[in-house]
């Protein structure tokens, strides 16, 4: 109980210091957002009444604080050039973006977990050297490459989908599964192939162990001590592994949104850095962040009850 | 030590070899000037005169990729040099020295660490702007926490070694038990630790370029050609296919050679 509660504390004070930085990276940007929004209508007194109502003449951490209650409570300011609510701007958004990323980290654990042991399993045959040579090669294929190519051969030519127009989950929910589903595969090729691997050396190193030689001469098969003994051992890391890299799926789904036009957070993000949007581009990024950070908690906490081992450390 | 006969290691330098040859002769030679266009041969599949095809201005693909990687390597090479120059310094010294200072920047480190390192890349370019230089300089800001954190955790297990012990007690001044005793002794680590920043480095660059947000034209940069190529998928798909190419066999050969030397077995 002790562990979760320092872990937890550890959460918090991270969570603060995360979204402090990002928020003071993006105060010292030199563009100044009152010149900005007034454009033309350029007077001192209206950009002083602006700077007011924008609460920019209070202090930094004044500014942080206001901010970040505003944030927890779902008011997360006005968005500088829709001049909306940023909540309005991300409607819908945060949807998309979080289908993309479940349906691509499911991918990757529903493919790697078996490759892996499979390439565990069969280690020095043909197939298994040429399988783990190409997953080396598909480990440096960069996701928004490959959704360039998945989107040239099933789009274009074999025309399973049309690239650009995204089917909304409001219209048709296999519709829209359908489409995100070549994004997603774009995203989770790349890290399959890395889990595969660390799963695959895992395994390997602990069929080192002195208990697998115990297991084997009790008269266990090779299949038999990998799935009873090591898989239990071996699937640590990997669980860990797999609980953070929602984190990277999150980030690679920033660039292969922009790929496949699919209207996310991540294309959100790009068109607020642009524009020069920057409490939008804020909010995503802390929004972002905090998964990361929370996933990161979870994993520890996740790691911890499969192996009570890692409390005492 | 570095195991030179590690199979992942020899695959890693004979690719990164071959890669380096031809960035190098590109830096001088091209079979085309990369932004020579020709109306007359737009668009053409590869042939023999132009082994990768052309573009939508005639232009030369194989000398466009050529100088676009020459391009990213730069890139890549200037960021992982900032990072590995600042990261030593501040790890070396929070490591040797501890205290609250370390403390703090350890935490601020984690935190930093949080964000995924293209998030970290967009804010700061939103920051300093988009561009060649500041590319650099926002990558290169970007890999300072992870070298500190590797060279203060060598550092900070070193100091408890004998020779260090030893050097202290014959008097030797700390600067240099730290850069010249210590920093040798945790190199290989460094050196794969490099390796895979160079990775990161290229994919957030082609990330970015590609994005709009990074290298700003006319800088050549694979990213940004990956960009163009896309508005050509069906009539020229040989355009996208040897960009991305490029940045595969770039990424891979770095990959291995990080993995032969041991940064898979430490990470």
């Amino acid at each position: 109980m002790t562990y979760v509660f320092k872990k937890t504390g550890v959460l918090i004070a991270t969570l603060l210091l995360v979204s402090l930085l990002a928020f003071l990276a993006f105060q010292i940007i030199p563009a100044d957002p009152v010149t900005m929004m007034l454009g033309t209508d350029y007077t001192p007194e209206r950009a002083e009444a602006l700077r007011r109502q924008l609460g920019l003449d209070r202090g930094v951490l004044v500014r942080y604080w206001d901010w970040l209650s505003g944030f927890v409570r779902g008011d997360m300011g006005v968005s500088y050039s829709y001049a909306v609510e940023v909540r309005e701007v991300l409607r819908g958004k945060i949807a998309v973006t979080a289908a993309l990323s479940l349906l691509s980290w499911f991918l990757v654990t529903a493919v790697s977990i078996p490759l892996g042991i499979a390439l565990a399993r069969y280690k020095g045959r043909k197939l298994e050297q040429i399988t783990v040579s190409l997953n080396q090669i598909l480990m440096s294929v960069p996701s928004f490459f490959l959704g360039i190519l998945l989107t040239w051969l099933f789009g274009l030519v074999l025309r399973l989908f049309i690239p650009g127009r995204f089917v909304p989950f409001s219209e048709s929910v296999p519709g829209c599964l359908g489409y995100l589903f070549f994004p997603a595969l774009a995203i989770s090729v790349p890290k399959t192939a890395k889990t595969a691997k660390l799963l695959r050396s895992a395994i390997l190193g602990e069929m080192k162990q002195d208990y697998v030689l115990t297991a084997y001469s009790h008269g266990n098969s090779r299949w038999m001590v990998i799935s009873r003994h090591v898989l239990r051992n071996a699937l640590l890391p990997v669980v860990t592994y797999l609980a953070m890299s929602l984190a990277d799926i999150v980030a690679s789904s920033i660039i292969v949104e922009q790929v496949f036009v699919v209207p996310g957070l991540g294309r959100l993000l790009i068109a607020s850095i642009s524009n020069r949007d920057y409490p939008v581009a804020l909010c995503i990024v802390v929004m972002i962040a905090f998964v990361v950070v929370v996933m990161n908690y979870l994993a520890d906490l996740l790691t911890q009850a499969i192996d009570p081992r890692v409390r005492l450390s | 030590m570095i195991d030179f006969k590690d199979r992942s290691f020899r695959t890693g330098a004979v690719i990164t070899g071959f890669v380096l040859i031809v960035l190098l002769i590109g830096l001088f030679w091209t079979p085309y000037d990369p932004n020579d266009m020709n109306a007359a041969e737009k668009m053409l599949s590869p042939c023999l005169r132009h082994p990768f095809g052309t573009d939508n201005f005639g232009r030369d693909i194989f000398s466009r990729v050529v100088q676009g990687a020459g391009s990213t390597f730069l890139i890549a090479l200037g960021s992982v040099g900032i990072g590995l120059l600042a990261g030593v310094i501040v790890g070396g010294l929070t490591g040797w020295y501890g205290g609250w200072v370390d403390e703090v920047l350890m935490r601020v480190n984690d935190s930093l660490t949080a964000f995924p390192s293209l998030l970290t890349a967009l804010v700061l370019i939103a920051v300093f702007g988009s561009g060649r230089h500041n590319i650099i300089l926002a990558l290169g800001v970007l890999f300072i926490p992870t070298f500190a954190r590797i060279v203060r955790m060598e550092v900070a297990r070193q100091k408890a070694l004998d020779y260090v012990r030893n050097a202290l007690l014959m008097g030797v001044k700390e600067p240099r038990i730290l850069f010249v005793h210590i920093l040798p002794n945790i190199l290989p680590v460094l050196l794969s630790t490099v390796a895979i920043s160079f990775n990161n480095a290229v994919l957030a660059e082609a990330s970015m370029s590609y994005l709009g947000l990074g290298v700003q034209p006319p800088d050549p940069s694979l990213g940004r050609m990956l960009g163009e190529a896309q508005a050509f998928l069906l009539r020229a798909p040989w355009y996208a296919v040897s960009t991305g190419l490029a940045i595969v066999l770039l990424v891979l050969g770095f990959g291995l050679l990080s993995e032969g030397l041991g940064g898979e077995r430490r990470a």
